[in-house]
């Protein structure tokens, strides 16, 4: 990938519209490679039309998120699992 | 925490920090608070309903509902010239935030701190120094700041005012000051080593800058040794402005 990107902290905004979590802390697996790591640590290509953010291991594509007029996509199909930090 | 919201913030002080780039203090009714290093979307709206947004980092901690942010002027952006050129006190923006909760620092955290900003990467790691001035934390900080020439720094009066336990070294990539002991040049394995902290004192390091600056200055904290669980990064992409 030569193209210049953003990290996953760029999602932050985008996720906090639909989750209650603070999703970029939140560590994902890729589905592709195996590789661990937060969802801030991600390569993020965008903005329009919309969000798709990479592994940094293997480049595959782990999410993607596309705010149109009246609803959000979010395509998972790239990760295998989200931890997601909360408190008990 | 809830979803976030959109809130209507209203422009109450300006303050230039070089010839393209300012400090905007917002009052934002209900804002939440943040941690150091965390952003917030600004959306503008225009009067046919076109709307643009774009991600910014706080540049201080909230002082109740007051929050502050820099903004450096993109020539082709959608939303930077409105706010570094036109926006006056009084005028109103939408916000949404704090967002991020990875690149933050914590007063209550007691590891070194090494912050290495490239030009306006600086935003958010001031708003750390800010905090650890603040919390009246003696944690030592180290500030490597990369600049393409002396007349792009921010919050230059603050920086020259010494500190104790911050530490900051100034790295120019184009043009220095008159007899500076650095010739101009990008980051370098070397400035990093002299400037920051041994690895094995296991300093948290934030690198924040344009996406090819956070390659190579991350790159470089990984080959001294640094361990990448406590190297933090955040990229200001093409697509800001």
């Amino acid at each position: 990938m030569t193209i210049e990107h953003l990290d996953g902290n760029a999602l932050a905004g985008p996720l906090g519209e639909l989750f209650t979590f603070d999703a970029t802390t939140a560590v994902g697996r890729c589905a592709h490679c195996g590789l661990t790591g937060p969802l801030a640590a991600l390569r993020v290509y965008g903005p329009g039309p919309g969000l798709v953010a990479r592994c940094p291991g293997c480049e595959e594509v782990v999410l993607r998120l596309v705010r149109g007029p009246g609803a959000a996509w979010l395509d998972l199909r790239g990760t295998v699992s989200l931890r997601i930090p909360l408190p008990d | 925490m809830r979803r976030l919201i959109w809130r209507a913030a209203t422009l109450v002080e300006v303050r230039a920090e070089t010839a393209t780039a300012r400090t905007l203090v917002l009052d934002v009714p209900g804002w939440p608070g943040h941690l150091a290093g965390q952003h917030l979307d600004v959306r503008l709206t225009a009067d046919d309903g076109y709307s643009a947004q774009r991600s910014y980092s706080l540049a201080a901690p909230a002082d109740g509902e007051r929050i502050e942010l820099t903004v450096e002027l993109v020539d082709d952006g959608e939303v930077s010239p409105y706010l570094t050129e036109v926006i006056e006190v009084g005028d109103q923006v939408e916000v949404r935030g704090p967002v991020g909760g990875w690149f933050v620092w914590r007063p209550e955290s007691r590891a070194p701190v090494l912050l290495v900003a490239g030009g306006s990467g600086i935003v958010p790691l001031m708003a750390m120094i800010r905090a650890r001035r603040l919390a009246g934390s003696r944690t030592p900080f180290r500030l490597l700041y990369s600049l393409r020439d002396p007349g792009r720094r921010y919050y230059a009066a603050e920086l020259r005012r010494p500190e104790p336990g911050l530490d900051i070294t100034y790295l120019y990539t184009r043009t220095t000051p008159e007899d500076w002991p650095r010739k101009a040049g990008r980051v370098m394995l070397g400035d990093l080593a002299e400037s920051g902290w041994p690895a094995d004192f296991e300093p948290d390091c934030y690198v924040c800058g344009p996406t090819g600056f956070v390659e190579v200055a991350a790159d470089l904290l990984l080959d001294l040794g640094h361990a990448p669980e406590h190297v933090r990064t955040e990229r200001f992409g093409p697509s800001g402005g």
